[in-house]
């Protein structure tokens, strides 16, 4: 039950902390690390649907697009992203779906 | 302002390379006659699919900027969808994307300019001066990163 997606995402940083014991043998609550839109982050304007290197990271194994929830993309960004990869899936540079 | 668009093709891997290149001639000539013209064109030579299009497993793209009206795209559009050769092809207009591109990036210069004159420095980065966003870790507590 201790935060198992705790850092999951396109952010490349992953958190070691979390589960310390306090000095009472106590539980602490555990931490989560805030996730961050990475084309913020980045200072990535142009989401370009030819850009198949930045677009990867988003479509994981079964190539449906990663949710917000999960990778912490902004709306904004993640508007812009998704146009971009369903783009990209029309000129067969990413897959609709996993064979 | 004339409008830019963005032409992606991809030619059936059988193509010959002059078939190609009479390819990217026949939209030069639609675009001479409909009063367009091509900015640039760029090829990415043969690149795999990322899944099946009918017995096709690869491609070769071609990437062309057009400046010029709808009619013409419409026209373009056209002829692609009758030919053998091309196997996928896709139309964007990217004048309006560029411009917001454009607007954002200028923005953000402009404010941090803004806020390094402010703290006393020169307005621009100088060298050696190191982005710290990477050694730093923003680990403040905040409410929603506790898991109830």
């Amino acid at each position: 039950m201790n935060g198992r997606k705790g850092s999951s995402g396109g952010r490349g940083r992953t958190g070691g902390q979390g589960g310390q014991q306090g000095k009472d043998g106590q539980r602490r609550p555990m931490f989560r690390r805030r996730k961050v839109c990475k084309f913020c982050a980045d200072k990535i304007d142009d989401i370009n649907y030819k850009d198949v290197k930045l677009l990867m990271p988003f479509v994981p194994e079964r190539a449906k697009i990663l949710p917000r929830r999960i990778s912490g993309t902004c709306a904004m960004h993640q508007r812009k992203l998704r146009t971009a990869i369903m783009r990209a899936r029309q000129l067969a540079l990413i897959p609709y779906t996993a064979e | 302002m004339a409008t830019r668009y963005e032409l992606v093709y991809v030619v059936s891997p059988e193509a010959t390379e002059a078939q190609v290149t009479e390819l990217h001639t026949q939209v030069e000539q639609i675009a001479e006659r409909l009063k367009g013209k091509i900015e640039k064109t760029e090829n990415w030579g043969r690149r795999k699919l990322a899944y099946e299009i009918g017995p096709h497993k690869e491609g070769t793209y071609v990437i062309e900027t057009i400046d010029g009206g709808g009619e013409l795209m419409k026209e373009i559009d056209r002829r692609l969808k009758v030919s053998d050769l091309i196997i996928r092809h896709l139309v964007v207009r990217i004048d309006e994307e560029q411009q917001v591109i454009d607007r954002t990036r200028g923005k953000r210069t402009e404010n941090m300019r803004r806020r390094r004159v402010a703290r006393g420095l020169p307005p621009d980065r100088q060298p050696g001066e190191g982005q710290r966003g990477e050694t730093e870790d923003d680990d403040r507590f905040d409410m929603n990163e506790v898991e109830r």
